[in-house]
Parts: structure tokens; C-alpha cells; sequence
């Protein structure tokens, strides 16, 4: 060593002094960033050091890790992989349950406005038979629940109560072969009646050849059932075929078409307006706005079902006005006279505005005694009367049955 | 050793060459001189700015000395004297001149210095090389962006090299004899 700095000793000293004086420069200058070159040429001379260092040992530990320390893989493999159909079975949990929150706020809204007294269900159960397209939910008798109410979801109808247990009801699926339910075409205002056929599709029976319907028209609860309230959407025509006596008319249910976890059992319907518009992008039912006074008194007042039935109760007020008893009076005693004016509905006496016809459910095929009076706050703007739909007591012994409260009678297709 | 007999400037060897020797005052004064010349001379004579006194001490005691270390020490002192009375970092100066101090004593060894023409060039070369690495420490150190005007150097350089013949010939008169 002492050699070797003998030989070059004055190249050492060239060196050393050559340093000292970089030194001293570099403790003196700032380059542009006012930092003292001392610092940037010491941080510029150790960071390639330290990185190369650092390479060395990533390197080095990555390689020991990858390829050398693999006796972990497997049970790190497994690990992973158990943690990944966690976290799948999570995911699908979470979006279920997100697609049920979604669903129950659609329900909730449309219960919320949906004038009609419902009762929100779950699906708990399917018929036992493949046959029979029946399901149960968790509503029964307790819960107010009573045979022949209408089941439905904010997409649309669904099906009707046929039995009412005392914890839980079964329910009739509209695409049962035994399901039937009176239907208005939006567009043409057609009468039928929609029966289920055991397939995914409806039939709507009973539309004359003469009436135009195309595919994708809508069709919607006429109210004639009794069960299902007036202006509740069914479904959407697929095929249309000419036929005699009547067309032949399938419709796609819309009720059902999303499942069937949450329903609403119609506890009390009140009839609606048929919309105007189609229900594309419709998913949740809009109540029409609040009548005005004017259709309250015209609501309110109670119509017959047929011409007989009108001209019926119109002579019964007439006569009730003049405190006439009909089937009573002798012979030469003055008749009321049945020329006058009929007194406004509101003036009726007691007893004659609950008049009605006695109706049948459809689906149970059993008579249903005709309702009382008229719900008195009707929620629909049109001009046609249009009373709740009977789910109350029956009339008293001895009481005719009140009038069809609906417009069938004036229309040509009425069933 | 007396070569004006002889026009050799290669030495056969390095015991050929005769170490000059100086006093302390000697070797303290003319540095200092040469460094008082540079800073006041120019203020009253502007056209001898041009002149690099403290590069043509230090090139001559370094030939004149033949030792590297002794050359580059003497560059060094001197340059950082200079450093110290300019607005330039310390070390600029102190660098260049230590390079030349040792170079002139590396050429020293083999050369005959007391040669007229050999001393002409070698104050003509210091010179270019001491300017050129100026001008590359503070391109590439300091970040000056200075121009490097060769022609102008050269003709600096060859001025600086015949007054460098008188100012050895003068100094020659300073060194003590063995």
C-alpha cells in the first residue's frame, strides 16, 4: 500500500486537492432550485447507490419468495380462492338485497299512492302441484285478508285470494287456467275477459272481430270482476289473431313478469281512471289527482246496472219522495205521480241509494252479496261514476241488492 | 547547468533537469504581486485586463520547480487567492490552476524550461487550457452559459505568452542558484 501511494503520490494529491476545492465549490453554489450543489451532488452520488442496493435486495427477497419460499402457495391458493367465493357469495347476497330494497320502495310507493286500501305480502311459498300456478304468502285472515281479494304488484295484477288462512292466504297466479278477470283494452276501450291458460300467456276471450287491437296495446282491469279494481294494468297484447265468434288474444302478463317476492293484497279497492298513455317506462302506478266537488256529487250518486235496473230505481225515488209505498193502497186511491222530475241524489231517502245487484266471484264461482253505499270519497277524476268495489258487509235481510255501481250497462260490450 | 549552448528541450532524463529553488519571501511576494496586479493594475490600465499574472507565476514555479505536488499546491493557493477577490465560488480558480500547476510540472520533468521558445509555448498553452476549462467548469458546474471566442483566446494567449517571457526572465533573476 505504501508503495502504491509512493508510485502515484502525486496523482493522490492531485486528486485530493482537486476534491477539496469540489468540495468547497459545491458547499458555496446553488443550482436553480437555490439547493447548494454539495447536497445535490451527494443525494445524486447516493440515491443510484441506494437504489441499485435496494434492487439488489427486492430482487433478491422477490426471488427467495417467488421461486425459492413457495411451500405457502397452496395453502395460500386455497385461502384466496375461499376467499374469493366469499366475497362472490357476499356480492350476490348485497344485490339481492339491493334489488329487494328496490322493490320494496316500489311497493311502498305505489301503496302509497294507489287510492285502494292494500296490504303489503311476501311470497313464502308455491303450489305444491306443477300444475297449478298458485303461491303463498305471508298474509292470511289475522291480517284482514279474506277470499276473492285481488293480489297485485305496482307492474300489475297477479292474482286473487282463494283462500285466507289464518297466518298466510293462497293466492290464484293470473296464468292459472282457472284465473279470470274482466279487461278494458287502453286504446279501443274493448271489453273481455282474461283467463289463464297455464303458459306464461293469457288469453283475453270474448273481443269481437270488428275491434281493432294490435300487438303491444295495453290492457287494464275493467272492474267488472268484482275482484280486481278498475284501471290496474294486466298486460301488454303479443299476439292477435282473427277469429269467429271472437278474436283470438294473447297478453303478456305485467304483474309477474319481475318475479313474485312482495305483492299487495287489495283490501279495499277503489276504481281508477284508465290511463291515457302506455306503460312503457311505467313502472309504478300514479294515482290521478284529487275530483273536483262536482264529481264527488256525481261519484257519490248511485247508478243502476242495467236500463231496467236505472228505470227502477228511478220510479223508487220518485215514489219515495212522495212517501209512496209500493205493493201498498187500495183500489181509487191517487198513485203517485210518476211524471215528476226525480229528486237530486242527495235528497233520496234513506235507504234507496244502497240499491245493487248481487255479483258472483268470478274465480270462486260463489255469489257475493251486493255492497252498501258508495265509498264517499271516490278517488277518481272521471266523469262516469265509479264506487268501490264491494268488500263490506251485506245488505240487511229483506234489502234489494244495490244496483251495479258501474257503466256496463251503457256500454255495448258489457259482459 | 547552463543549455544555451544546446538547443535540445527533451531531457534524457529526469537527473539532466536542475530543480530551481527559491526563497520563502520570493515564493510568497510574487505570487501575492502577480494576484495585486490582476485586481488593481486593470482598474487604472484597462488594456492590460487582458494580462493572467497569477496563471503565469504559477506556471512558472511550476516549471521551474519540477514538482508536481509542488506545482499543483502552488495552483491551488493561487487560485483560490484569486477566487477569494472575485465574485466567483471558491474552488473555480483554484481548480484550473491546480491542474495547470501539475501539468506544467509534469512538462517540467521532461522539458528543457529555460528554453525561450519552449517557454513561449508553454505560457501560450496554459493559457488556452486554462481558459478552456474555465469555460467548461462553469458551463457544466455553475451553469453559466460564458462564450469561448477561440480566436479571441489565442490572441489573448499568444500576448500572455510573450510577457510570460519577460516576467520569466525576471523571475529567473529570483531563484537561488545550488
Amino acid at each position: 500500500m505504501e508503495t502504491f501511494l509512493n508510485r502515484y503520490r502525486n496523482v493522490t494529491v492531485l486528486l485530493l486537492v482537486i476534491f477539496a476545492q469540489l468540495v468547497l465549490l459545491a458547499v458555496q453554489v446553488k443550482n436553480d432550485q437555490d439547493v447548494r450543489m454539495i447536497r445535490v451532488w451527494t443525494v445524486s452520488a447516493v440515491t443510484p447507490a441506494a437504489r441499485l442496493a435496494e434492487w439488489l435486495r427486492g430482487g433478491s427477497i422477490g426471488f427467495l419468495r417467488d421461486y425459492v419460499l413457495l411451500h405457502d402457495t397452496h395453502a395460500e391458493n386455497v385461502r384466496l380462492q375461499t376467499e374469493v367465493n366469499r366475497l362472490k357469495l357476499d356480492n350476490d347476497f348485497l344485490k339481492n338485497e339491493l334489488n329487494t330494497a328496490d322493490r320494496a320502495k316500489a311497493l311502498a310507493l305505489f301503496q302509497a299512492r294507489t287510492p285502494s286500501k292494500t296490504l303489503a305480502a311476501d311470497v313464502i311459498g308455491t303450489g305444491a302441484g306443477t300444475n297449478s300456478r298458485v303461491v303463498f304468502v305471508d298474509r292470511g285472515s289475522a291480517a284482514g285478508v279474506e277470499r276473492g281479494m285481488a293480489v297485485v304488484t305496482p307492474d300489475g295484477i297477479v292474482g286473487k285470494v282463494i283462500e285466507a288462512y289464518p297466518t298466510a292466504s293462497e293466492v290464484l297466479l293470473i296464468t292459472d287456467p282457472d284465473f279470470a278477470a274482466g279487461v278494458i283494452s287502453q286504446k279501443t276501450m274493448v271489453r273481455g275477459t282474461l283467463k289463464g291458460q297455464g303458459t306464461p300467456m293469457c288469453k283475453v276471450d270474448y273481443i269481437p272481430p270488428e275491434e281493432k287491437l294490435q300487438v303491444g296495446d295495453w290492457f287494464y282491469t275493467s272492474g267488472d270482476d268484482r275482484v280486481f279494481p278498475r284501471g290496474l294494468p294486466v298486460g301488454i297484447v303479443k299476439v292477435v289473431r282473427p277469429g269467429q265468434p271472437f278474436q283470438e288474444i294473447y297478453v303478456e302478463p305485467s304483474g309477474i313478469q319481475r318475479g313474485l317476492e312482495d305483492v299487495l293484497i287489495v283490501i279495499e279497492g277503489v276504481h281508477q281512471v284508465i290511463p291515457r298513455e302506455p306503460l312503457a317506462n311505467q313502472p309504478v302506478y300514479i294515482a290521478p289527482g284529487p275530483p273536483s266537488d262536482d264529481e264527488q256529487t256525481v261519484a257519490a250518486t248511485p247508478t243502476a246496472g242495467t236500463a231496467a235496473d236505472k228505470l227502477r230505481a228511478q220510479y223508487k225515488a220518485i215514489g219515495d219522495a212522495q212517501n209512496h209505498k209500493f205493493g201498498e193502497g187500495g183500489v181509487g186511491e191517487k198513485p203517485a205521480n210518476f211524471n215528476l222530475k226525480p229528486p237530486p241524489p242527495g235528497t233520496a231517502a234513506p235507504g234507496t241509494a244502497n240499491q245493487g245487484l248481487g255479483t258472483r266471484d268470478q274465480g270462486l264461482g260463489k255469489p257475493v252479496p251486493a255492497t252498501q253505499a258508495p265509498s264517499p270519497k271516490p278517488q277518481s277524476p272521471v266523469p262516469s261514476p265509479q264506487p268501490p268495489v264491494p268488500r263490506t258487509k251485506p245488505p240487511a235481510p229483506g234489502q234489494p241488492p244495490a244496483p251495479v255501481t258501474d257503466d256496463v250497462a251503457q256500454r255495448p260490450h258489457s259482459e | 547547468m547552463n543549455y544555451s549552448d544546446s538547443e535540445r528541450i527533451l531531457l534524457s532524463s529526469q537527473r539532466e533537469g536542475q530543480v530551481s529553488k527559491f526563497r520563502f519571501w520570493v515564493m510568497l511576494l510574487v505570487p501575492l504581486a502577480a494576484i495585486l496586479f490582476q485586481v488593481y493594475v486593470p482598474l487604472f490600465f484597462q488594456f492590460l485586463g487582458f494580462l493572467e499574472m497569477p496563471l503565469l507565476v504559477v506556471v512558472y514555479f511550476a516549471l521551474m520547480r519540477r514538482s508536481q505536488i509542488h506545482g499543483l499546491m502552488v495552483g491551488a493557493l493561487v487560485g483560490l487567492a484569486q477566487d477569494s477577490l472575485s465574485k466567483n465560488p471558491l474552488g473555480m480558480y483554484g481548480i484550473v490552476n491546480t491542474l495547470v500547476g501539475y501539468f506544467a510540472a509534469s512538462v517540467g520533468v521532461r522539458f528543457d524550461v529555460d528554453n525561450l521558445f519552449l517557454r513561449l509555448f508553454l505560457a501560450f498553452f496554459f493559457f488556452v487550457f486554462h481558459q478552456f476549462f474555465y469555460w467548461v467548469m462553469a458551463r457544466a458546474l455553475l451553469g453559466q452559459q460564458l462564450m469561448f471566442e477561440i480566436q479571441r483566446e489565442l490572441i489573448i494567449g499568444l500576448l500572455n505568452a510573450v510577457v510570460g517571457i519577460f516576467l520569466f526572465h525576471f523571475l529567473d533573476r529570483l531563484r537561488e542558484s545550488v
